[in-house]
């Protein structure tokens, strides 16, 4: 018995040591050939700035993107520091930023969604607010049937919910959700199965699927309507650039890299991830 | 006779190479789970090195963003699904198992036992869009918004369903024969010597069944997901939005940084300990009847 508790325990520590110690790649590129482009900053820019990247480095075998997420301000600090080649901010860049130089690779932008169902055309900014925060919880109350208004949210982290909370001016605290939604597809089913609901997804996804059967509306905001081309326009207000940022002029391979990035050679990867492209 | 009784008594040497395998797996398995937990504690650390346990408990709600941290309407969520599942489930898959066993005639037992097999074999994803758009809406004409603790409670019990069929099926198989010669002797109806004799002497089974398929429940994700609308709230009635824990994660987790990570790896840590509470429960139960 003695001896059985022994190897468990000696069994348990070189388990716990392995898993501890950090095993260093082995690499067999010549470091000298490589030239590495690092890039640091906003969650939402870097699934697809890692998806460019991959498609950059086919293109370039001599490349390495390196991308690493922690938030838009991260990736302006970084990028201002010289800590990263290149930082991605999910945001436009403010007044006391003007010094750096930013680059629009895509555009993202927020619709309201309604059940095709649902007789309401048009909803005015505080309606929006007083439904999202439970002032208003019947459609009769905005011109609609007299059904409870079923209102769908986002999860908590995401850049979605980031950005609609502060286009209303609302704290996350403040709203009233009766269904909580991850990603965009889940938002489209959830209001497609349900008359009575309103959400809010990324203008490029509800376009597509409104066009292609489902039974969702876009609702217009400000009088503007939600659509990609809008978007592309910049007049629809719920919306923002994807940006890249950089310290100097770019030269070299980041100028390289940008300007593969705005190309409408990463069109098609942007479209996937529901972003609009600003390249023709 | 001779030779089975030493063979008990002292292992031959392939045995007892065999043995010591087997041991060195089970070795293994038992470090793996010790690593798991190492490794939640681990990562849910940075916060719980500044933030009080109690916190977890007493806190306005869930928004980690803004630093609020409770995790009760999800505990409670996770225990009202799963019990729930378990209600529904329990009966009819001991029903199912009772036809295949004992009801159906042998060629259509196989047949039966084929089809909740392949029902087993579902990916959960599946279940959760068909409670998406088919059960939801059929919940909502009933109450809005559809999703909700019920939904759950109903895709749920239809995923564990064939768990539970199956693990009692085994477990009825597994009786001696004795049994139910025994029974016909003494002139046992059908119905009598299933109540009487079968489930009785299969009751470790079926318990080992539906904790199997408690543990389903609970660990379930991508499903529940989908249909239990997720509002961090306690419910009021079964038509209420909740939130899981493991939903919590999938939700929250691809977007998480800092301590709103962390708090994410401490949900999963209270999720494996509502685990071990579980298996622990279902240890004494079984010690319990065994010392009856």
């Amino acid at each position: 018995m003695k001896k059985l508790i022994l190897v468990v325990l000696t069994l348990i520590m070189i388990i716990t040591a392995w898993s501890y110690l950090k095993i260093e790649g082995i690499h067999f590129d010549n470091e000298a050939d490589i030239e590495k482009l690092i890039l640091t900053g906003s969650s939402t820019v870097a699934p697809l700035a890692a998806e460019i990247g991959k498609r950059f480095e086919s293109l370039n075998p001599n490349v390495r993107v390196d991308v690493q997420t922690g938030g838009s301000s991260r990736g302006v600090n970084d990028a201002r520091a010289g800590l990263a080649d290149i930082g991605m901010a999910s945001r436009a860049l403010k007044d006391s930023e003007a010094d750096l130089h930013s680059y629009t690779i895509a555009l993202d932008g927020i619709s309201i969604i309604v059940n095709e169902a649902n007789p309401v055309t048009s909803l005015t900014q505080q309606q929006i607010i007083d439904i999202y925060t439970g002032e208003i919880t019947n459609w009769k109350a905005v011109g609609g049937n007299d059904r409870p208004i079923t209102v769908v949210n986002k999860a908590e982290g995401h850049s979605t919910l980031e950005l609609f909370l502060h286009h209303f001016g609302l704290q996350n605290t403040q709203v009233k959700p009766h269904v909580v939604i991850g990603d965009n597809q889940q938002g489209i089913k959830t209001v497609a199965g349900n008359p009575d609901a309103i959400g809010y997804v990324s203008v490029g996804s509800a376009e597509y699927e409104a066009s292609h059967g489902v039974s969702i509306k876009l609702l217009p905001l400000q009088n503007i309507a939600a659509s990609v081309k809008n978007l592309r326009n910049r007049t629809f207000p719920l919306s923002r650039p994807l940006n890249l940022v950089t310290k100097n002029e770019p030269s070299g391979m980041i100028k390289t890299f940008i300007e593969f990035a705005r190309s409408e050679q990463v069109n098609d990867i942007i479209a996937a991830q529901y972003f609009v492209p600003v390249a023709p | 006779m001779t030779s089975s009784q030493r063979n008990t008594l002292s292992l031959s040497r392939p045995d007892k190479k065999l043995a010591a395998l087997l041991r060195l797996c089970a070795l293994v398995s038992a470090a793996v789970v010790l690593l798991i937990m190492l490794f939640l504690i681990d990562e849910s650390r940075p916060l719980l090195d500044h933030l009080q346990l109690s916190r977890f408990f007493t806190d306005r709600s869930w928004h980690p963003v803004q630093g609020l941290y409770n995790l009760t309407p999800m505990l409670s969520a996770t225990l009202f699904s799963t019990a729930g599942a378990l209600l529904l489930a329990l009966p009819l898959g001991i029903a199912s198992a009772l036809f295949s066993r004992f009801y159906a005639p042998p060629t259509l037992a196989a047949w039966y036992r084929r089809l909740i097999e392949l029902l087993a074999g579902i990916p959960s994803v599946v279940y959760g869009f068909w409670g998406l758009t088919t059960v939801a809406p059929w919940v909502a004409r009933l109450h809005p918004p559809g999703v909700s603790l019920l939904t759950a409670i109903l895709i749920l019990a239809l995923m564990i369903l064939p768990t539970v069929a199956l693990t009692v099926d085994a477990a009825l198989a597994a009786l001696p024969v004795s049994h139910y010669r025994g029974a016909a002797a003494l002139g046992l109806s059908r119905w009598g010597m299933i109540s009487g004799v079968a489930l009785p002497a299969a009751r470790a089974g079926i318990a080992s069944g539906s904790m199997l398929a408690a543990g389903r429940a609970m660990g379930e994700t991508m499903a529940v997901l989908m249909v239990a609308g997720n509002v961090v709230q306690h419910p009021h009635s079964l038509f209420d939005s909740v939130r899981t824990l493991t939903a919590n994660i999938a939700l929250e987790m691809a977007y998480a940084m800092g301590d709103h990570r962390a708090a994410l790896f401490a949900s999963g840590l209270a999720l494996m300990l509502m685990v071990l509470a579980l298996v622990g429960a279902a240890e004494l139960f079984k010690w319990k009847s065994a010392h009856d």
